[in-house]
């Protein structure tokens, strides 16, 4: 068999590092003065500074309209996380069982209207898009922050093939013993369901957690800001001013990746199962 | 046995979410399966499709039709109704020398980010393949910032790469590199890929592994025995039975670095795109935003989908046929 060889350590050595290192400086740096980092420059040690730091980012009031604190973008994260996730297992559940376990005439059709939005990614429609939220009144909303996001196909292809997979003789039997669409779907087919929802809902709430894009669009009023989109107004405060909020813009950083990483480190075997085993 | 399916797979945007798998193999055989059993009912299977479609066609159809009609259109700046133009917005995007550029950027970003992004990643996965003993933490270092969004590490990459406190500006100092992101046009692009294929990275890293990891071992045994190169056995077995999912992840790649690197961007320039490199979603988003120049934005909304249907194409009629799949 193949010895292990010191060059393959190395190299997964100097990859791991080059991967976690700028994650743990941003933590360790958050944690100095911002005098003390424009001093010193980023820094691998603990600082001792980290209660003030996130202490100040989580409640201090900031923004234009001194109504914002890292808190309340927290809190907003998560809302647009979890209302993401909830809102695609709902949708995709429905629309997946009408195309699996019903025969109807516009069955294929509305399976490729569903699918052909998975070819055209929201960066390339996101000024339409925006017009379209604008005529509607939904513009600083949570309803425009999460709805037009669901408009993609993915929960419903993963529903899909999960549903496909299941034992035809589930349905048979349900079916001798007198269940309608109604029963079967709650009674069995979700319950059935019970660990693809919770994968599905981790990577959802992950994927919703990250929008940078529409948040930045769909909100201008600062009682809707996520965390990405402090990160962005953090940054147009900071030009020009003498000594930047470093360590603020760090703890936010921090903060922001820190359920991504967790949720990864955490579901590890999840995720990559999730990720590429195929279609049982 | 290649494929030939006439059906296009969503796979890119699809994967990009993490359902890669699902879409990777037998797409055309499963598709149009039905089961056995069905209910029929001429109600229930509208109402349950109806909140998922109501969302697609408000948000997805109706803005993407919107994007078509008004790329012929000039809208007047103050709101005062539109001219239609027919293809001049078209024209004037693609040949205006600032688009050409930034395409010619935004093509030279991709491949350079595709590369080092897929090779880094199958490096990393041909040694973490061999390790036996404590793969597991590897694996799990390897993997960790996968789920970091694209502008939290554009705020990272840009401390790192900070005229004042960044480490890589210090080191390069030593080297007689006087960088300035955000300044200079070629440094922030260097800038940028180096936090752009960092983000990346865990991506292929799993996908490889776990390609390696399907490689039968009876097969690794017998090129052991036919072959006694490391390098060659690698180079003339392992790969071409990687080639499918090294296939799936170019395209994964692709649009990653086309449209996900947008908000790493977009926090990188620091919002002033001015002499700094942009790709060219950013533009769309640039043009439509801050120049409110809606038909043109459309129209390069318009350009865009255009090369994501071409690409799509491209991976199932071009690639997929000289692919080798077992």
């Amino acid at each position: 068999m193949y010895r292990t060889r010191f060059s393959d350590h190395l190299v997964l050595i100097v990859g791991a590092l080059f991967l976690c290192t700028p994650v743990v400086v941003a933590f360790m740096t958050s944690t100095h003065t911002a005098a003390d980092i424009h001093m010193n420059g980023l820094s691998l040690t603990w600082g001792g500074n980290f209660i003030d730091t996130y202490e100040k980012v989580l409640t201090q009031k900031g923004g234009f309209t001194g109504e914002i604190t890292g808190t309340s973008m927290v809190i907003n994260s998560l809302i647009l996380g979890v209302g993401f996730a909830v809102g695609k297992i709902v949708l995709s559940m429905l629309a997946a069982y009408a195309i699996v376990y019903f025969r109807f005439p516009m069955a294929t059709l509305s399976f490729w209207v569903i699918f052909t939005t998975l070819l055209l990614p929201l960066e390339v429609r996101i000024m339409p898009s925006y017009q379209v939220m604008s005529e509607l009144g939904l513009l600083n909303s949570y309803t425009g922050l999460i709805v037009p996001l669901l408009a993609s196909a993915t929960g419903t292809f993963y529903f899909r093939q999960f549903f496909k997979s299941v034992p035809e003789e589930l349905l048979e039997a349900a079916r001798i013993d007198g269940a309608g669409p109604f029963k079967f779907f709650i009674d069995i087919l979700v319950p059935i369901s019970r660990t693809m929802i919770a994968a599905i809902f981790i990577i959802m709430f992950v994927y919703g957690w990250n929008q940078y894009l529409w948040p930045m669009l769909m909100t201008t009023d600062e009682r809707f800001f996520t965390l990405m989109r402090g990160i962005k107004s953090i940054l147009q405060v900071w030009i020009g001013s003498q000594i930047p909020d470093y360590n603020e813009a760090f703890a936010l950083a921090v903060l922001a990746m820190l359920p991504p990483v967790a949720i990864v480190v955490i579901f590890q075997s999840w995720f990559i199962k999730g990720l590429t085993e195929s279609d049982k | 046995m290649a494929y030939t399916t006439s059906q296009p797979q969503p796979g890119g945007f699809l994967s990009r979410l993490g359902f890669g798998g699902a879409a990777r193999k037998k797409p055309a055989a499963a598709a149009e399966e039905m089961k056995r059993v069905q209910f029929t009912s001429p109600v229930l299977p509208y109402l349950f499709l109806f909140p998922q479609l109501a969302v697609i066609f408000i948000f997805f159809y109706w803005p993407s039709v919107q994007a078509l009609s008004s790329s012929f259109y000039i809208e007047d700046p103050f709101g005062f109704g539109s001219t239609f133009v027919g293809m001049s917005n078209y024209t004037d995007a693609l040949f205006s020398a600032e688009y050409q550029s930034i395409a010619l950027f935004t093509a030279a970003f991709t491949i350079i980010v595709t590369f080092l992004s897929l090779s880094i990643g199958l490096l990393l996965a041909v040694k973490a393949d061999r390790i036996i003993k404590g793969s597991s933490t590897y694996k799990t270092l390897l993997i960790a910032v996968y789920a970091i969004a694209a502008p939290v590490s554009g705020l990272i990459g840009m401390m790192f790469f900070d005229q004042h406190i960044g480490p890589f500006v210090k080191m390069m100092s030593y080297l007689g590199w006087n960088m300035q992101v955000g300044l200079n046009y070629y440094d922030t692009a260097f800038a940028m890929i180096v936090v752009a294929v960092w983000k990346q990275i865990p991506y292929n890293f799993i996908f490889f592994l776990s390609g390696l990891q399907n490689v039968p071992v009876s097969v690794r045994e017998a090129a052991m025995i036919d072959c006694r190169s490391g390098f060659r056995r690698f180079w003339t077995v392992v790969l071409p039975l990687l080639a499918p999912t090294a296939f799936f992840l170019l395209t994964i790649n692709v649009t990653y670095s086309l449209f996900d690197t947008f908000g790493l961007i977009d926090v990188m320039v620091k919002d002033k795109p001015a002499n700094n490199p942009i790709t060219l979603v950013y533009k769309v988003y640039n043009d439509g935003f801050r120049g409110n120049d809606l038909g043109g934005s459309s129209a390069q909304s318009v350009i865009l989908m255009i090369v994501v249907f071409v690409l799509t194409i491209f991976q199932f009629r071009y690639i997929e046929r000289r692919v080798h799949y077992n």
